[in-house]
């Protein structure tokens, strides 16, 4: 790794292999000193997870047919929408990606956890805010503000809870015997001090005096698209990085490539979040800002693209047999079908006709759930057998949880998008004599679409979750060859 | 320099520039304005917007409690984005101003309902109401819009729109009938009145008007029929 360091990088120079370069038995004193505080955070990140997909289906369901529980308030479709987003962003998309967070800065730090303590505390102060986060939504409390509905008190606690396991990561950080940070690294502390940032600044942005009314928008606005596609995306990314390379064991294709893409990602993405508000009441040169920054990003798609299909070029065949590079390579080809959707639907041409339908949804679950979510399965498949000491119990499980989410995901987010193509079109049409809610009727067989869709995940997430209940109780195959769909060697019956 | 601290300032820098451009930038912008005053012989004879209270205000916190920002968005875009004048849902774009006093406006992202930014305009109050069956109001006035909120399908007949039945009660009729009761069936002896909360939210709902012209943006002079 030192070399990178001194010599002149010639362009295909491949990356240094992640962290193979020391012995078996220190991995494993790792993996040891980070199990309690990991296994805590990806626990209850699954139970966020199951509860966001009750709420997403009868969210889903209510889209279709507005009476359903229409007399129960804290369930109607105003309050669980905004409950729903919150839950799979905060509760699933933080806890399960800081659980990935901190055991790969363990494992490429080259470096034990200590206080696992503080990373515990800190997981349950975000608890607390958050559960009283989303009682208050459906409660009918919340801010207001788009994607940062939860109250400020909460809000604090969940912060507060947050900087701890901040703090702790730059201890590591810091304590590395690894001094050379790891691509996958670069991305994981990017995402680390991005989010309380936007976070916090968006609250006081609506607290603060003299911020007028737009600006409030704007800035939660900026700080829910940094959420998605700086918090999210980097740690997604990070954990692509460290798995393809680990599970087909050869080194990133190409290290030049990994630093354009990174650096392109943390100067452009930030600068993204007004697409949000475009064509709204806000000064167009922002708008103009974020569609420039959002086609720059073109940069990153493509370059990291290439470099994770250059680095399993040949190897494609492991998407048969090992569980997590299904899930990690589906995931990080969604990566790029999300993001090249999303910097076509920034374009004004674009974004006039899908602004305010349901495309935008369909857009958000591309990146949250058929990219992160499943990029993050791969990544829990792969380290929970190392830090329980088994390995999963059934590969027809595994592949079911696959299919589930896999074509439920892809399913719901098509018929959103569709969806939301369908109503953008009818309304543009300058003659169209038809009434609004004539119009709306043109997506309603998609929406049955996407009822099916959340069928499909919730069954996925059922088999998943009663697997990760299994593997808690060391109820497995033994320890020492990961579980595979199919044995390497027989790729040729498939 | 280590390559750490490399990475350390870039990503601090990179951050600190996002929130220049995106927020620090708007605010200066933006952070002075005020409402526009219009003077007749030195004496202020219009202001616009002003602060909401009462029952707006009351409302408005309904209309964020019940989470109606998620169907109904409250802007409208010029004719380069989307047909929302073509389709009368506004004499001209809503610009910054008009969302002066509102901690945070509600913008909203999704029309999965029409959009509400002059659902309180005069245009819209006095357009005849439109196809209903059962219950035929001259105007879309406060009964109008109570009863919308307790069955949106009495009104108009495939409203994708909930039911708000939460925000009245239904309770038996002691003395003489509610002047506030909803023209609704019910059990014999028995009435349907809106609560507070639903008076409040009909009456934000009917202050909801940005058609007052403003000079930084151009006021279209066709009026269409809302669709």
């Amino acid at each position: 790794m030192t070399a990178v360091d001194t010599a002149p990088i010639p362009t295909t120079a491949p990356a240094p292999a992640a962290d193979t370069a020391y012995p078996a038995a220190e991995r494993a004193a790792i993996d040891d000193s980070a199990r309690w505080p990991v296994l805590f955070f990806f626990g209850n990140g699954l139970l966020w997870l199951m509860l966001a997909t009750v709420f997403g289906l009868i969210a889903a369901i209510e889209l279709y047919s507005p009476n359903f529980l229409s007399g129960v308030p804290f369930l109607s479709y105003g309050r669980i929408w905004p409950a729903f987003t919150n839950t799979i962003s905060f509760g699933w998309g933080s806890l399960a990606g800081l659980g990935v967070t901190i055991w790969l800065l363990a494992r490429l730090g080259r470096v034990r956890v200590k206080f696992p303590g503080v990373l515990v505390t800190g997981a349950v102060f975000w608890q607390v805010g958050l559960t009283y986060g989303i009682i208050g939504i459906l409660g009918g409390k919340t801010t207001g503000l788009e994607g940062l509905e939860i109250p400020t008190g909460s809000a604090v606690l969940m912060l507060l809870g947050y900087l701890l396991v901040v703090l702790w990561a730059f201890l590591l950080f810091g304590f590395r015997s690894q001094t050379t940070p790891f691509i996958s690294v670069w991305y994981l502390i990017a995402a680390l001090l991005w989010f309380p940032w936007s976070f916090a600044l968006a609250h006081a942005a609506h607290l603060l005096p003299n911020v007028p009314g737009v600006v409030q928008s704007l800035v939660a606005a900026w700080a829910s698209q940094n959420f998605l596609n700086v918090w999210l995306t980097a740690i997604g990314l990070a954990a692509a990085y460290y798995l393809i390379p680990k599970v087909i064991n050869r080194p990133v294709h190409s290290y030049n490539l990994a630093v354009y893409g990174f650096w392109s990602f943390i100067l452009f993405a930030g600068l993204t979040g007004a697409v949000r508000l475009s064509g709204g009441p806000i000064p167009a040169w922002v708008v103009t800002l974020s569609i420039s920054a959002s086609i720059l990003l073109l940069v990153q798609i493509v370059t990291v693209t290439t470099n994770l299909v250059l680095t399993m070029r040949g190897q494609f065949h492991m998407v048969y047999h090992s569980p997590t590079i299904r899930f990690t390579f589906f995931g990080a080809i969604a990566f790029t079908v999300s993001s090249v959707i999303g910097l076509f639907a920034s374009l004004r041409s674009v974004d006039s006709i899908v602004h305010f339908t349901q495309f935008q949804n369909g857009l958000t679950q591309l990146v949250i759930y058929s990219f992160f979510s499943m990029v993050i399965f791969g990544a829990i498949y792969y380290i929970l057998p190392r830090l329980v000491g088994c390995e999963w119990l059934s590969s027809s499980m595994i592949s079911l949880h696959f299919w589930g989410a896999a074509y439920g995901g892809g399913l719901l987010a098509l018929s959103l998008l569709f969806s939301g193509l369908a109503t953008g079109y009818t309304l543009a049409e300058p003659d169209s004599a038809a009434r609004y809610i004539q119009i709306l009727e043109t997506s309603s067989p998609y929406l049955v679409g996407a009822i099916f869709g959340w069928v499909l995940i919730a069954l996925g997430h059922l088999v998943f979750g009663l697997h990760f209940l299994l593997m808690l109780l060391r109820i497995g195959q033994p320890g020492g060859e990961p579980t595979l769909f199919v044995p390497v060697g027989e790729e040729e019956k498939h | 320099m280590k390559r750490s601290t490399y990475l350390l300032a870039g990503i601090v820098g990179s951050f600190a520039f996002s929130t220049f451009a995106l927020v620090l930038v708007p605010q200066m912008q933006l952070g002075g304005m005020q409402p526009q005053f219009a003077e007749d012989e030195g004496k202020i004879v219009d202001i616009y917007p002003i602060e909401n209270r009462g029952i707006v205000e009351a409302g408005r916190e309904v209309y964020i409690s019940e989470g109606c920002v998620y169907c109904h968005s409250q802007q409208v875009r010029d004719e380069q984005n989307g047909s929302d004048l073509e389709r009368g849902w506004g004499v001209r774009r809503t610009v910054a101003r008009d969302y002066l006093f509102d901690s945070p406006p509600l913008l909203g992202s999704s029309r999965i309902g029409p959009d509400l930014a002059n659902a309180g305009s005069a245009k819209w109050r006095n357009e005849p109401a439109d196809e209903n069956f059962g219950y035929k109001p001259a105007k879309r006035d406060e009964a109008w819009e109570l009863l919308h909120l307790y069955n949106p399908r009495v009104i108009i007949k495939e409203s994708n729109m909930p039911a708000y039945r939460n925000l009245f009660v239904e309770r038996k009729i002691s003395g003489q009938r509610s002047d506030d009761a909803l023209d609704v069936p019910t059990k014999d002896g028995w009435e349907v009145v809106p609560t507070a909360e639903a008076k409040a939210l009909a009456g934000y709902l009917l202050s909801l008007d940005k058609s007052h012209a403003l000079k930084e943006v151009k006021t279209a002079a066709a009026e269409v029929v809302a669709k």
